[in-house]
């Protein structure tokens, strides 16, 4: 069903993640590394967390917690980028 | 004389509304106790994604200030056992999601036999991470009065590991600092899910979940899952660290 389907899909990307460390692709590599642990993250949330069967408050509960996160990392980011210590 | 003053045995007060024995009677139906408890333990995983943000925001500064010393350290690490445990956590969540299906559909040896199957699997990710971190105390990579920055100044191959300094090899320190605090974590998380997963095994064999009341099985799925997918984001982040040949 659905599920072996979706661990397919995981396996794939975990084989996919490390065959593409082994390339040289510059600046890219954590890039693509990250997209497809991002990718394999949606899959996990959608459909082996039911997300994607769920009602919208839950969907909404999901995507306010990515929301969260990402204003972690970007007002985070942003205080360091915007120092002039030399280090960036 | 009034014959209404005689005693009378107390009815059943669940006679006058129907409904599951698990409804708690704040809540109207089993569909809003259903929906608030999804809600409350999927707030209590955003504030694990959190928890976990935290530590993957100091990774992210430190690995952009002292890349050359994560490049060292991240190298130390095996991607055979890494690539191994991922496949064991990802299976070990199939095995979770097929555990809720099974209680829903009230399967109780099947549910029994996925809960059982996710323990093991569970426990062989911790076992290959015990030899792991037994190889980095080894190799003088656990930081503190005995770590050692010998090899990252004069490493044995230096065709496929360029030595570094010793400023920046002190940094390999702060690596090996995050790599054991985020793993560490994962696997405090990897070993409370087991706990409760015993916990769950014996009362699902006293069939406790096949009877509608599902929802144990499912939030206890979700939190698998959050680990599960915490690992996923630690994976290459941690071992893929510019393993290209000819860098």
């Amino acid at each position: 069903m659905t599920y072996l389907l979706i661990f397919g899909a995981l396996l794939v990307g975990t084989a996919l993640t490390v065959g593409a460390a082994f390339v040289d692709l510059g600046h890219f590599n954590p890039v693509v590394a990250i997209l497809i642990a991002c990718i394999k993250a949606v899959l996990v949330i959608l459909f082996f967390m039911h997300v994607f069967y769920s009602s919208r408050l839950m969907k909404l509960t999901v995507a306010a917690g990515f929301f969260t996160f990402l204003v972690l990392i970007t007002m985070t980011l942003s205080d360091y980028l915007s120092r002039a210590w030399g280090l960036w | 004389m009034d014959s209404h003053a005689t005693a009378i045995e107390p009815a059943d007060v669940h006679e006058s509304h129907e409904h599951p024995a698990y409804l708690r009677h704040h809540f109207e139906t089993p569909e809003q106790q259903k929906e608030a408890s999804a809600f409350g333990m999927w707030l209590f995983l955003l504030t694990e994604i959190m928890f976990f943000g935290g530590l993957f925001a100091a990774y992210l500064i430190y690995r952009n200030w002292y890349y050359p010393a994560f490049v060292a350290g991240s190298n130390t690490l095996k991607i055979s056992l890494g690539t191994v445990n991922t496949g064991v956590l990802i299976g070990s969540s199939f095995t979770m999601a097929m555990g809720v299906w099974c209680a829903e559909m009230r399967k109780k040896s099947g549910l029994v036999l996925c809960l059982l199957l996710t323990m093991a699997l569970g426990l062989v990710f911790l076992g290959v991470k015990y030899f792991e971190y037994k190889e980095k105390f080894e190799l003088h990579h656990v930081p503190g009065a005995d770590f050692s920055i010998e090899k990252f100044i004069h490493p044995d191959d230096p065709a496929k590991n360029p030595p570094l300094g010793p400023d920046m090899a002190a940094k390999t320190q702060v690596y090996f600092s995050l790599y054991f605090a985020m793993t560490g974590m994962h696997a405090l998380h990897m070993i409370i899910g087991i706990s409760i997963l015993v916990f769950l095994v014996v009362r699902a064999r006293q069939g406790a979940y096949i009877n509608g009341y599902v929802q144990p099985i499912e939030y206890f799925g979700l939190y698998w899952h959050f680990v599960d997918i915490v690992w996923i984001f630690l994976f290459p982040l941690l071992y893929l660290i510019n393993r290209h040949p000819g860098r």
